[in-house]
């Protein structure tokens, strides 16, 4: 059965059995021995799989210099009857069977040497296949495990607290009001920045004698100075 | 393998920072597994836990009950989930027991770098998923 599907017959419980059950420390034990197992098993047939590999390859350069040889001394006998050299061509006949012999021997080899190289492979691929599917069997049901537990926890504790995870409209609303609090001091803080750098350059207009305060001093001046002229005058 | 705790040193600072400055604040919540409750200035009603297993690192944001949604408008409701699910950044949608929520998985080495770009970002979603979704809520 696939793990997933265990998982939804599993996730009909409720939170608390989930916590408390999904990892069978027996099959968790289990799991976490097959999965050495399994790795131990692949160390091994590597190290045969190269082995059984070299030879192939020794096979297969031995079948090639046997056919080579082959063809040379059936050459020669052929050389042999050319120069009507009978006995010597029955001779080299026997030494191209004998050759022939070994070439079979030699085939045979490799060929069985291919077929272990398919099946150390074939185990390999297997066993690796087996650690990947229990990896993911115990990771899921340990991740199961653990969220579960976690949200226990979460609820026991803010239980505990006599508060609960909030209602999550309230929660909505207070966090948005907040923000709108922020909002708005951060609108009435920029108003009065502006108002600020507003009274700011007012100031330095006037300081310049430009604008309605400057002017004001202006006429003040010239007021007192009239008056001023105005006493002298009578004096 | 690292202690939760000892791994998320520096994941207030770290989040405060991404999310522009905000105080947070990082609480353990004593349990049978290693859960840190993270909290964040503005959004306390909203916190992100971050646990463990051997294989994950999860962030988890607590969204509503199953209590909580209209009944009228629950398939609705999943259908929305499912559709957005592979739009939403780095989270996604789920439900434990009874509580929706959305979560974010990191390798279990995850750096706490990685975390805190994580929490930040569930903590933006999870609040945007609130508001969004709120119609199919009672």
């Amino acid at each position: 059965m696939s793990v997933i599907k265990k998982m939804v017959t599993l996730l009909r419980s409720s939170v608390r059995e989930i916590g408390e059950s999904v990892v069978d420390a027996n099959a968790t034990q289990i799991y976490e021995q097959e999965i050495l197992d399994s790795r131990r098993n692949i160390e091994q047939a590597r190290v045969d799989l190269t082995a059984v590999m070299a030879q192939e390859m020794q096979t297969a350069r031995e079948i090639e210099r046997l056919k080579r040889e082959m063809a040379r001394y059936e050459g020669l006998a052929v050389e042999a009857l050319d120069k009507s050299q009978e006995s010597l061509a029955e001779e080299v006949a026997t030494k191209v069977a004998t050759l022939e012999a070994q070439l079979e021997e030699q085939a045979k080899a490799h060929a069985g040497y291919a077929v272990q190289v398919a099946r150390l492979k074939d185990l390999i691929r297997v066993a690796e296949a087996r650690i990947r599917d229990h990896e993911r069997e115990l990771a899921i049901a340990k991740t199961t495990e653990s969220v579960y537990r976690a949200t226990q926890s979460i609820s026991d504790n803010l239980g505990a607290g006599g508060s609960k995870l909030a209602n999550a409209r309230e929660s909505l609303e207070r966090i948005k009001r907040r923000h709108e609090n922020l909002a708005d001091r951060m609108v009435a803080a920029e108003q009065l920045d502006k108002e600020l750098g507003d009274l700011a350059l007012e100031r330095k207009l006037a300081d310049a004698g430009i604008g309605p305060d400057a002017e004001r001093r202006r006429l003040v001046m010239a007021r007192i100075r009239a008056r001023q002229a105005g006493a002298e005058g009578q004096g | 393998m690292k202690a939760l705790l000892e791994q998320l040193r520096g994941l207030d600072g770290l989040t405060g920072a991404a999310m522009g400055g905000v105080a947070v604040q990082l609480q353990p919540i004593p349990g049978t597994v290693p859960v840190i409750q993270v909290s964040i200035e503005g959004r306390e009603e909203l916190p992100i836990f971050v646990t463990c297993s051997d294989t994950q690192l999860l962030c988890m944001c607590y969204l509503w009950t199953d209590a909580e949604v209209k009944p009228a408008r629950r398939t609705e409701l999943l259908e929305t989930l499912l559709d957005l699910n592979p739009s939403v950044p780095l989270s996604s949608f789920g439900r434990v027991g009874d509580r929706y929520v959305l979560f974010g998985a990191l390798n279990r080495d995850a750096r706490v770098e990685d975390v805190a770009k994580d929490v930040a970002e569930l903590s933006d979603n999870a609040l945007d998923a609130l508001d969004a979704l709120s119609e199919f809520l009672k």
